[in-house]
């Protein structure tokens, strides 16, 4: 199996930079996963990777080879489109076997290889089907197996669950996970969905106005991110932000009627009258933690297990605090919400992380 | 079933709305379709109508005229709507392609003369044919052919001028029909492809021209029909000449009814010959594009 380098990549459409230079390694057998808002320019990447988008500078490196100038059928590679890209007058067993016909593959061996593919992905009853008559998933599962008889070095994923149904998407997410401990092949995933993210990689690479801005394991990112981008973005309910200044070494909280909080990890770094946001994760709030914060509920979700509630002080920011055992709160109540400092991390007026 | 009394006002309202359009669908649609097979079923010249059962039938079978009509247009439409599908099917996905400069002048220009008026376009084209017009100019001072040719006077030529004007009048409608197919293609189906190493000419056979089917069977029978009931090109360029070489079914009903001494009920007759044969080729081309199972 083959890893995949990029080294200095760059994408200009005209005097539009929407990849600006981009480094970036790829291990063999792993799974990597392009995560960022739309725009960000992530299947742009994965599209350059593919070769059907051509770079402007840099070099793509898949195996040990460049490939800048090497065309997307001869770079060892197979894509699955979110739009499945499926030929829709054939068969299922015809979108399988077609690239291996013009391969020059014996009939017998495509058959064996469509049959083969058909077993791992349990299209066996389909394979006389046209892709109008087969539902989502199972679309999704023919696209898969469009890649798979390819047998491909790296499998390249342009959201691929997007048009799925919720409760088909996590059904087929465990599927690609399955499947990636089958083949043990190099997979490179793009997604705008974090939880996606988080389950799928071992790798994630969070990308946002066509740069990196942090790679790492999944809890990496989310135990440890570089900057406030990363921080909101990894973690669902999205991590809370509160803007302060420190003062008297502590934050004095600029939406929360005055309160302050303790400085925590960066507690004697930094001097009095910086700007600096702090952040806490909904579901590091509990009923031991040190740090106290007086709110009132606004709005309050429960989901059963766990309960979300939306609260403020009279400013501009909303907290959410997660709870285990909220089942009692209403909109109206007030309440302390606490946290342990240690859990807290801060953000310079860049966004950049302070430790 | 009960009928509310809500139900019923309903009703007669909804009649009311669309009386008005089925008596005029009736009148001016039902009855003259009735009223010409009634027709065809009489003999006769001018008003001196009588009823002859299935005489026209065995006088088509016995009249020249209409033999070599009928022949004509089977031969303009066997050459000419091949020739033109297969040509704008080509533009189209030439002028589909993002890498062709100048695209949307191409496109114009190539659908241009589907907006012009038949009779102007038929005129313009019998000057540019006639023994002294634009094409032997060219044709002799380029050298490429020794002497002028009489194009509209020598029965060859003349049909070959008649199909070069219905193809250039009438392929670029065709290939708007086809651009506007695919572009509804979705273009990860050839992204998919080109990953899948499929080359240009394959694209084309097994992903291109198989997703336009419809498209392609909706045109080759507007196409059919048209070429079936051809009248005002050869009607302005040669008449149906030299010696009925391109006289047309169409141009034929013309002449048995305004032409001669009328003779309505058999110009009915063939009348009904173009319906008929619009409906076999129909079948055939339906029956032949549908989606094998």
């Amino acid at each position: 199996m083959s890893g995949v380098e990029l080294k200095g990549v760059r994408k200009s459409y005209g005097a539009l930079e929407v990849i600006r230079g981009v480094d970036l390694e790829i291990k063999p057998k792993e799974f990597v996963v392009f995560v960022g808002p739309s725009g960000c320019g992530k299947s742009t990447l994965l599209r350059i990777i593919a070769g059907l988008e051509t770079i402007s500078q840099g070099d793509v490196i898949i195996g040990d080879r460049v490939v800048n100038d090497v065309d997307p059928s001869k770079r060892g590679i197979a894509m699955v489109f979110q739009s499945y890209a499926l030929y829709p007058h054939m068969t299922v067993r015809d979108n399988m076997g077609f690239a291996l016909r013009f391969a020059g593959v014996p009939k017998s061996e495509i058959e064996r290889q469509v049959r083969e593919a058909a077993r791992i992905l349990e299209l066996e009853n389909l394979l006389d089907r046209r892709p109008k008559e087969l539902s989502g998933g199972q679309r999704q599962r023919v696209a898969i197996g469009r890649a798979i008889v390819r047998h491909p070095e790296v499998f390249l994923f342009d959201e691929p669950l997007s048009n799925l149904d919720a409760e088909l998407r996590v059904h087929m997410r465990i599927e690609i996970a399955r499947l990636h401990k089958e083949l043990q092949t190099t997979i490179i995933y793009v997604t705008h969905d974090q939880v996606e993210a988080m389950t799928l990689a071992d790798k994630i690479v969070v990308l946002r106005d066509g740069v990196i801005e942090q790679v790492g394991t999944p809890l990496d990112l989310y135990d440890d991110p570089a900057n406030q981008f990363v921080a909101g973005f990894i973690g669902s309910p999205k991590m809370n932000f509160l803007e302060g200044v420190v003062e008297n070494g502590s934050l004095l909280l600029a939406h929360y009627d005055g309160q302050k909080i303790p400085l925590g990890p960066v507690s004697g770094k930094v001097p009095d009258g910086t700007r600096l946001v702090a952040g806490i994760r909904p579901e590091h709030f509990g009923p031991n933690g040190s740090a106290r914060l007086a709110v009132t509920a606004e709005i309050v979700e429960h989901l059963g297990g766990e309960t979300f509630v939306y609260a403020g002080n009279g400013g501009r920011e909303i907290l959410t605090v997660g709870m285990h055992d909220g089942r009692a709160f209403k909109p109206g109540d007030k309440f302390e919400a606490a946290f342990d400092p240690a859990k807290l991390m801060f953000f310079d007026s860049q966004g950049l992380r302070v430790s | 079933m009960v009928q509310t009394r809500l139900g019923r006002n309903e009703s007669i309202s909804g009649w009311m709305f669309v009386t008005p359009a089925l008596v005029l669908v009736g009148l001016f649609m039902i009855w003259p379709i009735l009223w010409s097979l009634w027709m065809s079923f009489q003999t006769g010249r001018g008003m001196n109508l009588s009823f002859g059962g299935l005489a026209n039938i065995q006088r088509l079978g016995a009249d020249p005229i209409f033999l070599t009509a009928l022949t004509n247009t089977l031969i303009f439409l066997a050459i000419q709507v091949p020739i033109m599908i297969l040509l704008a099917l080509v533009f189209a996905v030439l002028l589909n392609s993002p890498r062709i400069w100048g695209r949307g002048f191409f496109r114009t220009a190539i659908f241009l003369p589907a907006v012009t008026s038949l009779v102007a376009y038929s005129i313009l084209f019998k000057s540019m044919f006639a023994t002294d017009g634009l094409m032997n100019h060219v044709a002799v001072g380029l050298g490429l052919i020794p002497a002028p040719i009489s194009w509209l006077g020598h029965p060859f030529w003349a049909k070959v001028v008649i199909i070069l004007a219905i193809t250039w009048r009438w392929t670029g409608y065709n290939m708007i029909f086809y651009l506007a197919a695919l572009q509804n293609i979705d273009k990860s189906i050839y992204e998919a492809a080109r990953i899948d190493g499929i080359p240009a000419w394959a694209q084309f056979f097994h992903i291109t021209i198989p997703m336009l089917k419809p498209v392609i069977v909706f045109t080759t029978i507007i196409s059919t029909i048209g070429t079936l009931q051809l009248f005002d090109e050869v009607q302005n360029i040669t008449q149906g000449g030299p010696s009925n070489a391109t006289l047309t079914l169409s141009q034929y009903i013309y002449n048995l009814t305004f032409r001669f001494m009328p003779s309505f009920g058999y110009a009915a007759t063939v009348s009904y010959v173009i319906v008929l044969l619009v409906a076999i080729l129909s079948f055939i081309q339906f029956r032949v594009a549908r989606e094998r199972r």
